[in-house]
């Protein structure tokens, strides 16, 4: 029931395979997060942003080469911002203020420059977090999460989403499979007809699994919580080490600010 | 539909993860209420489903296909608490080890896609049935009704995010006009696959459906009389308060 091969993009790399592999996920967490703060954090009309955002960017790929993140999967973790380029585009043609002339086209130059920043910003803080999703076994970042002070409930029902993920893709995949050795090919919307009651299938199997999990875990005297792993103090140098993305990121923006 | 990091500033940004937040702190009372210990396995397994779901693709129409947000079937599957809680499992899942969605923005995210969509794809459900009939007719056209208003609504309320503390000085009233446009027609799409798995769910297990489940009454008096003794039991666990009956229909 392991769900290593839907949700274990570290496992590929091999862990342990960098010094960024073999940090603890908590410290790995918050020094992506406050990267990404600071990269929020950036004033988008500021003359000095540019330069910023290549220091930003400089910062993030130092990470990833240390921690021997290939450019094929951060170009990957790229594709998820996809749609949201789109309204960024966008912005240029429907912002006000003062126009531009730019290939024959009136352009808002306060849109180009934000329309600008949100992309630089969104790519910024997506690269960071596939180099932590890239180096941390999602159990690794499950208690990570669960030093960090999540909810123990919630930390329960992600890992039981984590354990069961493969598993329910794995039943929709035998569905899918099943369809097309059937001759089944989904092009139009007479197509719900059969894809409905395959989905629906697929939850009362989801919810039957739950239950069975449930009943499962009472006879081994589940009483509300789950054993938990080791909690081990992290030394302060793999802190240090992974707050060196978000300081080097702050003292970027702090000299922008300065001498900008 | 996940926003990515840098389109709404710090303060918008911290203000949404705060109402995530405090909507999950509730959520996660009230599911443990409505479902004891059975909280974390059910909601676990119903988030792999959605997960699961959202990376389907649907032909749509006219050859484009769509996936699912799975709000609105969420809450009518699973109830609303419980429903906030597996999307915001699934965002968080989404960010944190998929990289998808900025851990910034994961507040925001939670807020639209967890909160907004579960509050109008329920909120419509139950008007409908309250208003119109309980039939299962007005259940899956109060479901379809509520699916394909939440998409359009989580983006109204990304456009007012995004004027409030957006960075862009953009006229509201026609980005709103075009976010409303287009998560309209994907609205369309969101509530015919809605309807369609949510009848076919309440065509064979009325009883898992938290929107439909007085419909099991009279549906399914012949499946729990065969001793179905798990139905049974996680029944008495489910039903909503007040209307304890363990057999469903005793007769």
């Amino acid at each position: 029931m392991a769900a290593v091969g839907l949700l274990g993009p570290g496992t590929g790399t091999g862990s342990g395979a960098s010094p960024v592999h073999r940090l603890a996920a908590h410290p790995k967490l918050v020094a992506v997060l406050a990267f990404a703060l600071v990269v929020v954090a950036t004033p988008v009309h500021a003359a000095w942003a540019p330069a910023a955002y290549a220091g930003y960017l400089l910062l993030v790929l130092t990470a990833a080469a240390v921690a021997r993140v290939r450019p094929a999967r951060l170009a990957r973790g790229l594709l998820v911002e996809l749609p949201f380029v789109a309204f960024a585009l966008l912005l240029p043609f429907v912002s006000r203020g003062p126009r531009v002339e730019v290939l024959g086209l009136a352009l808002s130059a306060d849109g180009l420059a934000v329309g600008g920043g949100i992309l630089a910003k969104a790519t910024l803080s997506v690269l960071a977090a596939t180099v932590l999703a890239a180096t941390t076994e999602p159990r690794a970042l499950l208690r990570g999460l669960e030093r960090l002070r999540l909810p123990p409930l919630l930390v329960q029902i992600l890992s039981f989403m984590i354990r069961y993920a493969d598993v329910v893709a794995g039943e929709l995949r035998r569905m899918r499979v099943a369809r097309e050795s059937r001759g089944f090919r989904g092009r139009h919307l007479g197509a719900l007809r059969v894809l409905g009651p395959a989905v629906g299938a697929l939850f009362v199997r989801s919810f039957e699994r739950g239950e069975r999990v449930h009943l499962a875990m009472l006879s081994r005297g589940y009483a509300g919580r789950l054993p938990g792993g080791s909690s081990e103090a992290v030394p302060a140098r793999q802190w240090w080490t992974a707050l060196a993305l978000p300081l080097g990121a702050a003292a970027a923006l702090l000299t922008g600010a300065l001498l900008g | 539909m996940h926003v990515p990091d840098g389109f709404l500033d710090v303060p918008t940004s911290a203000a949404t993860a705060a109402l995530a937040a405090g909507t999950v702190a509730v959520a996660l009372r009230q599911s443990r209420r409505e479902l004891d210990d059975l909280t974390a396995p059910l909601a676990g397994l119903t988030a792999c489903f959605v997960f699961a779901v959202q990376m389907m693709n649907f032909p749509v129409a006219a050859g484009t296909s769509g996936h699912l947000m799975g709000g609105a079937l969420t809450a009518a599957l699973v109830g609303p608490w419980t429903a906030v809680l597996c999307m915001t499992v699934v965002l968080l899942v989404q960010a944190v080890f998929f990289a998808d969605g900025g851990l910034v923005a994961l507040g925001t995210n939670v807020v639209l896609v967890g909160l907004v969509t579960v509050l109008v794809g329920w909120g419509l459900l139950r008007a409908t049935t309250a208003v119109w009939s309980r039939s299962r007719t007005a259940v899956l056209a109060g479901a379809g009704l509520g699916a394909f208003l939440s998409v359009p609504a989580a983006a109204l309320v990304f456009t007012a995010l995004f004027a409030a503390g957006g960075v862009a000085d953009v006229p509201v009233g026609t980005v709103a006009a075009f976010m409303t446009g287009v998560h309209g027609l994907i609205g369309l799409g969101e509530a015919a696959i809605t309807v369609a798995v949510l009848g076919a769910v309440v065509a064979v297990r009325p009883d898992l459906v938290r929107g439909a489940r007085h419909l099991a009454r009279t549906g399914l008096a012949p499946r729990t009389d065969t001793g179905r003794t798990d139905t049974v039991r996680t029944d008495t666990v489910r039903t909503d308060t007040g209307r304890l009956d363990p057999t469903g229909s005793a007769r």
